[in-house]
């Protein structure tokens, strides 16, 4: 467990007095790509919002890089090298596409430089002083992941980030988490998408009632693939 | 009707207008990220005004000298009012920020009642702003073009600062969505309390413009507040563009309607706040939330 980047262990969460998360465990290694899977409303979005302190209220052991977060403010977790991509992508109206790349403040060195982001996602350079808002969904996507590129961060987070997209920015974005992946970054991926995600991903976390019920390591998956099918609910 | 009367009058209109931009400018940078309504804005605003006086009677401390310590001083007081009592607040219903910051306003005024009484104190013109030139229309003294022209300046930096830098950049983010720009490692309460230092700094600075032209008292604010108040209801609260446009307008507007009518003069602001509410509730700059 000394290598694990992110250890989680027996986390509970709620919402206001709604108790989502009951005893999520789960630990992901350095340079690992996981998923994690499940039905709508299992509390995945719920794990990766706990991870980054945004919950109202939160117990267990969440470690980051070794040091417990569970009492931490959102701010000191993001500081340790993670970089969150939000489900509703979380992009600013009120600031254009340069300056939502350069909001996140940098946390190491060894981030992308926003010539390098402009390069993985082309379109980005396009409507750079387009307003955050105005974007297609698929240019929000880009956006949301290329701004957390700069940062230095580590550990990326990545909630839905195909939800809704056409399969050639599906495409788009796989090539921008294998990108992720090739320098040595360690990834979870939240994904309705499996398909998407079986082709990136080491290991598959499957959730229910939230918490983690089972496992799959990749070479498992053409085995298991009933078992995951059902999991899903498809 | 005179046109020497006219211009005087939206002349003292325009350098109302320059107080209430420079006191509502404050308000609309705090109510946007700390979703205070700062009702103690005039108290900071008499604090202003009442620094420079001490700073001058005990210190010997000039206006040029007050105009760049008492924002300064008036800010790091702002500041610890936030750490110490607004951030209780925060998760509370707006009403309570409102509730906080008027028992504050009470709290300072009554201290500087018990202590300076309500007699106003004068408070003299420095001597490179002394005399004015005459225009030939009119007569403009040189201290109140001083004003407009300083109130324009703060107006247009505080501007620039939130368009155009990397902590205006920030300020922006953490106003429209707190939680997340946290989560991507920005301290926001720490930006809050800067934020409030530098909008009751603001209102600091409205303090000292204003010592040499009114009476230094306890309650010049608490005159002004209410005024400022419409119009940051007409302009749209947490609108900074919004703020100093408004008041501006409506500062001359108030002096147009002292020369044609006035009696109306001390209530035009009022009517006018009364007919944006029943026809844009969130102001003329204001996004409905």
């Amino acid at each position: 467990m000394t290598d694990a980047v992110l250890a989680i262990d027996d986390l509970q969460g709620w919402y206001e007095d709604s108790h989502v998360l009951q005893g999520v465990s789960l630990d992901v290694k350095k340079g690992e790509c996981v998923t994690i899977i499940g039905r709508n409303g299992a509390g995945k979005t719920t794990t990766l919002r706990a991870i980054m302190g945004l919950l109202d209220k939160r117990l267990g052991s969440i470690r980051v890089g070794g040091t417990e977060t569970i009492k931490a403010a959102s701010e000191t977790i993001a500081r340790l090298g993670v970089g969150y991509v939000p489900e509703e992508r979380g992009i600013y109206a009120s600031l254009d596409v340069t300056e939502n790349l350069l909001l996140p403040p940098r946390v190491a060195a060894g981030g992308m430089s926003i010539d390098e982001v402009y390069l993985l996602f082309p379109a980005l350079r396009e409507r750079r002083r387009s307003s955050g808002t105005r974007l297609s969904g698929g240019e929000q996507q880009m956006l949301a992941i290329g701004r957390v590129l700069r940062t230095g961060a580590t550990l990326f987070l990545l909630d839905e980030a195909t939800e809704g997209l056409a399969p050639v920015l599906v495409h788009q974005i796989g090539r921008a988490i294998e990108t992720m992946k090739q320098r040595g970054n360690t990834l979870v991926l939240v994904e309705q998408n499996f398909r998407f995600a079986a082709k990136l991903a080491d290991r598959h976390f499957v959730m229910e009632h939230g918490r983690i019920v089972d496992v799959i390591a990749r070479a498992d998956v053409p085995a298991q693939s009933g078992r995951i099918r059902a999991y899903l609910g498809v | 009707m005179s046109t020497q009367a006219l211009l005087g009058q939206l002349l003292v209109g325009l350098i109302n207008g320059s107080f209430y931009a420079m006191l509502s400018l404050g308000l609309a940078l705090i109510f946007g990220l700390l979703g205070i309504v700062n009702i103690a804005q005039g108290a900071f605003y008499m604090l202003g005004a009442f620094t420079s006086w001490m700073l001058l009677r005990w210190v010997g401390i000039g206006y040029f000298g007050a105009l760049i310590l008492v924002p300064l001083i008036v800010g790091l007081f702002g500041a610890i009012v936030e750490k110490v009592l607004l951030t209780r607040v925060y998760k509370l219903d707006h009403m309570y920020g409102l509730l906080l910051t008027f028992g504050l306003m009470m709290f300072i005024q009554g201290t500087y009642i018990y202590f300076f009484a309500t007699a106003g104190r004068p408070y003299p013109v420095p001597p490179e702003l002394a005399g004015g030139s005459n225009l030939g229309f009119m007569f403009l003294p040189k201290y109140r073009a001083w004003i407009v022209i300083a109130s324009v300046v703060l107006c247009c930096a505080t501007w620039f600062a939130i368009e155009m830098t990397s902590l205006g950049r920030t300020l922006r983010a953490a106003t429209e969505n707190p939680r997340l720009t946290r989560a991507f490692g920005v301290n926001v309460p720490a930006l809050m309390t800067l934020s409030f230092g530098v909008g009751v700094a603001l209102a600091g600075a409205a303090g000292v413009f204003a010592a040499p032209i009114y009476q230094v008292s306890p309650l010049m604010g608490a005159d002004l507040i209410i005024v400022v108040f419409a119009v940051v209801v007409v302009g749209g609260m947490g609108s900074i563009l919004g703020s100093i446009v408004t008041s501006i307008i409506l500062g001359l507007l108030e002096g147009l309607t002292k020369v044609f009518y006035p009696p109306g003069s001390n209530m035009v602001i009022f009517v006018i706040m009364i007919i944006v509410l029943l026809v844009k509730p969130a102001g003329l700059f204001g996004r409905e939330r």
